[in-house]
């Protein structure tokens, strides 16, 4: 007991120096990654994910085809040294397997899926380290991934996860924090302000859950502030580079997304 | 709404701000830990007026009052300040603004708990100024281990970087104003007893001083000198020749092959309990035996003290032994050994000390009691705290009675299970006779005592001051009076408070039944202030009767999270002391507006059912409601109104009815098999006159209202916990009683069969209650009286717990053989009511529920320290009780021996039952008094243990004989302290033996 670490001390801190409502630093990097037609590194704090986009493309099984519109397929891998302890996950491991069927059906419904009929999106996700937030990581990397890709969507989606230490509630835990409050992950469209994803693993008292889910779809908000502006500087860049004549395909749609929210 | 922001980590921190280690996990597994660290510029100072952070927690000018520092100066302490003066820290007179670095702050924390619960609540006191500095999280004050360093070297690194930062920080914020002379600006000053820490500061430019030199240079140094530490002592003296000192007991082993060996199953870990009668013997249980290791000799005790965790190796089979069948006395044993001589111990006149106890340990044990044996080889926790001593007066130097000189002296504590504790202070000839605080600083293996310091005197022995006010430090009851902060929770209206008039608009009537017109009443002890249960019952149409139980609505008037709820949490229970009460919650609330007075209209909380006239329950519901009682009656009017046939008023009636339901639902319980147990119960009669015999031993008075008003508590205790555990099945506050264990019972068990032929039945509580029922002796009413009392101490307490935390099928509640059971019906002295009480409101959704009782954690620690403050009241009650009885023993022998007739022998005989025996003594239980002592014979007598008798001379005494004790009250020479003496007069006098 005694050698554990407070998660809110008596002067408001959290272990790692935050408060309460302070996120973690977001890094983003769009830049080109092998032959994907969209990628995205993301950090938050400490937990970092790389996430690939392929496609639109022909299918490569004739049963994955679906005739009015695409099919999206994610496969999400987790680095072994990913982990403190060095476990190693296959890519059959059930939760992974979960994981990824979670990250599918949050994208599914805001991709414009019925605009490529037949055709497949693979997704790729790699969990290159974990501390904390590794869902909303993964979320935030493949929203970015597939602007980056020029995949037409209707919004952003912006997770974040939040977490209630005894009454105060918390916002974008640490590995730590995770595994001693209870705690959600929450997915957001800023346009409608809609929420698309809401996971909890842990038990909370539906009184608790309101007030978090609500500083959770803020929280969404303010992380969208964020990767738009990366996003935007992506689409100058690329600007920039089809004024000096070199080609791209991707950049316009991404910007697209974006058009009517500001 | 709320600001929620992104922190920005600059790039260049990286070193700072991220951290990887790794660590081994329980398994042996090896992991990686990553961390990081946000670091800020936006962490206080704390200090008055300054510029950028904006905060006032201490004064702009530091503290001007000590002499060595004429501008101001305000205090830094290290770890080690803390841990070893906190005492000097805690005094009132120590007063200097205290910075307190994060750092300090976490190393306390993992060094020692209680002592950091200790600073804690000097943060929060209104007359200490402290000031908690984040440091880890500025971006000024962070660091890093460096290569190489020792997490201390980088603690007392960071320490000096704050101490440093301080100082430019506060010259910064403050510039000289125009047209003034430059103000001179405080002293930030690092305290720190480490040497080498405060060169290390020296040079960097850090004002730095010990703690010792800190105080000696302040206005009036005498008193705080005392509370200075051993530890602090030394450095100022260096010990002459430490190595030539001889080690008197063994080196503990480090802590990593401590926890090593319990984790292989080489070493067991435990805590460790004195034995009240033999002080060189020692026990801890432990899981992997059914009995604990005992542990024989000082020697093998190794410097433990009762309640430390402490870590034994465990011998071989062969050296198993019996415990030891002897009284033995630390008191009359060591009654020589010399304060100042520990240089030499193990030598000289010490040495036959060692033969006399080796004496002792070596009598020859019986095979059947076989224990396992072992001895301590390391400490995990000290569970030292300030206790209550007396100065031996014999260890003072006699020539210096009057001097102030230091002198080193011994300090017997109260308790029989503490080891005397060395002693330095300069006031010893004024502390003979007091009652004093004494805290245990350190044990050395040098050293046979543990040493201390001085903390303060209580006042004169045996003054009913000095002696309440150790009772309530011995048992750590907290008894100091409200604060504002917590009377200030209290509604502005004061004691002219009033239910307001019925209407709409009123919240107090929001959602409240009006319950004014029915027919309640209380039936309480005479004289009770606090009533907080009334009850009613009618007829209803349908042959059906509606009875009711009312329980001041508490929670209504303390709500969560207040000064006022937190202050009644750590209290958890009212402490009922002989001529002392100490309450829960301010008087105000528990003797008017939660008293549930007759005439006047109260807020309650009711639970009311609905039962056949076989007392079985067709529903039940819970209501909040203003009531107002018809009558508050004594047991004793109750039950003359009850039992009188001419009267026939409605309240009467209800009365009956209530009792007639009452005697089936007891009929019930017992069918089901609920016990009737038994305590002595002593009654102090405080009001009568000196001349008069204060004791009165009230053998409890049953009446059969008594018994009406208990069944339909333990009805409303029963029903409220079935529905909150229904509503909050994780979280929900009820309290168990777990069956004992059967071993417990063996020894009483082997006793009753070999001395009275009788056998205890102990399968289940109802066969138990049915044997205790048949433990008759015709000649001796007052045996089965003493039986069950004997039965009640092999069983386990009571407790709270939260429904969440343990297997359902361990709900039950064994004496009652209830299946579920919790406390609804005392929220004005028991905190575990109050919390019932949120509970059940919130489950009839009458408010919704604090998310702190959502919380699992939360109730779990609140429970805890409520379990813990109910035990420690029990026993400071027993303690008060026993006091008193002291002191009447004493002024009877003193009336006894004025009337006693010239050459007849004055004395006070009372007829007593063998409880014990040993090999010099026998233990007695004397029932009229409820007290239990101990005849003590100067040489060993023919011992039987397998069939516990003593044979003196002709006459052979066994367990459960009755006998007649003289009881003395005698004033031990050296320690001041009264001492009950028993001899036995009959069957045979051995005063002489
Ligand atoms: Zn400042």
């Amino acid at each position: 007991m005694a050698s554990r670490v407070e998660i809110l001390n008596e002067g408001g801190y959290r272990s790692d120096g935050r408060r309460q409502f302070e996120l973690r630093t977001i890094d983003i990097d769009l830049s080109q990654q092998g032959h994907a037609d969209g990628a995205a590194v993301i950090t938050h704090g400490l937990a970092h994910v790389m996430v690939s986009v392929f496609g639109p493309r022909e299918a490569k099984m004739r049963s994955q085809t679906i005739h009015d519109r695409a099919n999206i397929n994610v496969e999400v891998a987790v680095a072994a040294f990913s982990t403190g302890d060095r476990r190693k996950r296959s890519r059959g491991d059930k939760r992974i397997l979960e994981f990824a069927a979670t990250i599918k059906s949050t994208f599914e419904p805001v991709i414009q899926t019925s605009l490529y009929p037949r055709s497949q999106i693979d997704i790729f996700v790699q969990v290159i380290q974990q501390d904390g937030g590794l869902l909303q990581a993964c979320i935030n990397g493949t929203t970015l991934a597939l602007m980056n890709a020029g995949i037409p969507m209707l919004d952003f989606v912006c997770a974040v996860n939040g977490g209630v230490h005894s009454t105060s509630p918390l916002l974008d835990l640490t590995l730590l924090e995770e595994n001693d409050v209870p705690n959600l992950t929450i997915a957001v469209m800023p346009k409608t302000r809609k929420v698309s994803l809401v996971t909890m693993e842990t038990r909370l008292h539906v009184d608790r859950f309101e007030e978090i889910f609500r500083l959770a779809t803020e929280a969404g908000l303010a992380i969208h502030g964020e990767m738009k502006g990366a996003i935007l500087g992506r689409s100058k860049s690329l600007m920039g580079s089809i004024e000096l004549g070199s080609q791209q395909r991707s950049g316009n749609t991404a910007a697209d997304a974006m058009d009517d929210d500001d | 709404m709320v600001d929620i922001t992104i922190l920005k980590r600059p790039r260049t921190e990286g070193v700072l701000t991220q951290r990887k280690f790794f660590k081994k996990t329980a398994r042996g597994k090896v992991i990686k830990v990553l961390r990081e660290r946000y670091l800020r510029d936006d962490v206080p100072c704390g200090v008055g007026s300054c510029r950028e952070c904006k905060t006032d927690a201490l004064p702009f000018e530091g503290d001007m009052s000590h002499p060595l520092f004429a501008s101001g100066h305000f205090v830094l302490p290290d770890t080690n300040v803390f841990l070893s003066q906190m005492d000097l820290i805690e005094s009132p007179l120590f007063t200097p603004p205290i910075i307190l670095l994060q750092t300090v702050m976490e190393e306390v924390r993992h060094r020692s708990l209680p002592l950091y619960n200790r600073l804690k609540a000097l943060t929060k006191m209104d007359d200490k100024k402290f000031w908690i500095f984040y440091n880890e999280y500025r971006s000024e004050t962070a660091i890093i281990r460096e290569e190489g360093e020792t997490p201390n070297d980088r603690n007392d690194r960071g320490i000096r970087k704050a101490t440093a930062w301080y100082t430019s920080h506060i010259s910064t914020n403050r510039p000289p104003l125009r047209g003034q002379p430059t103000p001179k600006l405080p002293t930030v000053v690092l305290m720190t007893e480490d040497a080498a820490n405060r060169q290390k500061a020296q040079k960097s430019g850090i004002y730095s001083i010990s703690v010792r030199k800190y105080v000696e240079g302040m206005r009036e140094p005498t008193q705080l000198l005392d509370l200075l530490a051993a530890e602090g002592a030394n450095e100022i003296e260096p010990t002459k020749a430490v190595a030539g000192r001889q080690a008197l007991y063994p080196e503990y082993l480090p802590t990593a092959t401590l926890i090593a060996g319990v984790k292989a199953g080489e070493l067991h870990q435990g805590h460790f309990n004195a034995n009240q009668y033999n002080y060189l013997e020692g026990s801890v249980p432990v899981p992997t035996f059914t009995k604990p290791v005992l542990l024989i000799g000082r020697e093998n005790m190794n410097r433990a003290v009762n309640g430390d965790v402490v870590v034994v190796e465990v011998f071989d089979e062969k050296e198993w032994k019996a415990p030891g069948d002897e009284v033995v006395d630390q008191d009359s044993t060591l009654k020589n050994d010399d304060a100042e001589d520990s240089e030499d111990e193990g030598e000289g006149e010490a040495h036959e000390v060692l033969v006399k106890e080796s004496k002792l340990l070596e009598s020859e044990k019986r095979s059947s009691e076989k224990q396992p044996t072992g001895r301590i080889v390391g400490i995990i926790k000290r569970n030292w705290r300030a206790y209550v001593c007396h100065i031996d007066s014999t260890s003072l130097t006699s020539s210096n009675t009057t001097s102030l000189s230091q002198q080193t002296v011994f300090a017997t504590p109260v308790s029989r299970l503490l080891p005397r504790i060395r002693l330095r202070t300069r006031q010893a000839p004024t502390l003979i006779g007091q009652k004093i605080l004494v805290t245990i600083d350190r044990w050395d293996e040098t050293s046979r005592y543990p040493e201390g310091h001085f903390v303060r005197a209580l006042g004169k022995v045996e003054s009913k001051e000095a002696e309440q006010e150790s009772l309530l430090l011995e048992f750590e009851v907290p008894y100091r009076p409200f604060g504002k902060a917590i009377l200030d929770c209290l509604p502005p209206e004061g004691e002219s408070w009033v239910v307001p008039l019925k209407s709409a608009t009123s919240p107090e009537w929001k959602g409240r039944e009006d319950l004014r017109e029915l027919l309640i009443c209380s039936i309480d002890p005479p004289g009770c202030q606090d009533i907080d249960d009334a009850l009613h019952a009618r007829q209803l149409p349908n042959g059906n009767i509606e009875a009711g139980v009312h329980i001041a609505d508490v929670s209504h008037f303390v709500h969560p999270d207040t000064p006022m709820d937190s202050e009644a949490a750590s209290r958890g229970t009212t402490v009922y002391l002989v001529d002392k009460r100490i309450d829960m919650l301010p008087a105000l609330l528990g003797t008017n507006l939660c008293s549930l007075r007759p005439f006047v209209e109260r807020l309650a909380f009711s639970a009311i059912w609905e039962m056949t006239p076989d007392a079985e329950i067709v529903n039940v519901r819970f209501t909040k409601s203003v009531i107002a009682s018809k009558a508050a009656f004594t047991y004793e009017e109750a039950q003359i109104r009850k039992d009188d046939p001419h009267q026939q008023d409605a309240l009467t009636q209800s009365i009956r009815l209530l009792n007639g339901l009452a005697l089936k639902l007891k009929a019930k319980r017992m069918a089901a098999g609920a016990l009737n147990l038994a305590s002595p119960e002593v009654k102090i009669q405080l009001d009568s006159s000196e001349s008069s015999d204060p004791i009165d031993v009230e053998q409890k008075e049953m009446r059969e209202t008594n018994s009406l008003v208990e069944e339909f508590m333990l009805l409303a205790n029963i029903s409220v916990a079935r529905k909150i555990e229904e509503t909050f099945p994780q979280t929900a506050v009820l309290r168990r009683h777990l069956p004992p264990p059967r071993t417990n019972f063996e020894k009483l068990q082997d006793i009753l069969m070999k001395r009275k032929g009788m056998k205890l039945d102990v399968s289940s509580s109802g066969a138990l209650a049915t044997s205790l029922d048949e433990c008759i002796d015709p000649k001796e009413p007052a045996f089965n009286t003493l039986v069950r009392i004997m039965a009640t101490r092999c069983m386990l307490s009571a407790e709270y717990f939260c429904s969440g935390s343990v297997g359902k099928d361990t709900f039950g509640h064994y004496g009652l053989a209830s299946p579920i059971y919790t406390h609804f019906t005392s929220p004005i002295r028991r905190y575990a009511d109050v919390l019932a009480h949120r509970q059940l409101s919130a489950a009839i959704g009458y408010t919704s529920l604090h998310a702190s009782l959502h919380s699992k954690p939360y109730v779990e620690r609140i429970l805890d320290v409520v379990n813990r403050r109910h035990r420690m009241a029990q026993m400071a009650g027993r303690a008060s009780v026993e006091f008193y009885v002291g002191l009447a023993l004493k002024g009877r022998n003193e009336r006894e021996s004025k009337t006693a007739v010239a050459g007849q022998k004055a004395e006070v005989t009372e007829e007593a039952f063998v409880i014990r025996t040993f090999r010099n003594g026998v233990g007695v239980f004397v029932s009229k008094l409820g007290i239990e002592g101990l005849v003590m014979f100067k040489k060993d007598m023919t011992f039987d243990a397998e069939n516990y008798t003593i044979t003196v001379g002709e006459t052979t005494i066994a367990v459960f004989d009755k006998v007649t004790v003289r009881i003395e009250v005698e004033k031990d020479r050296n320690t001041q302290r009264g001492k009950v003496k028993m001899t036995l007069v009959h069957p045979i006098d051995s005063s002489g033996l």
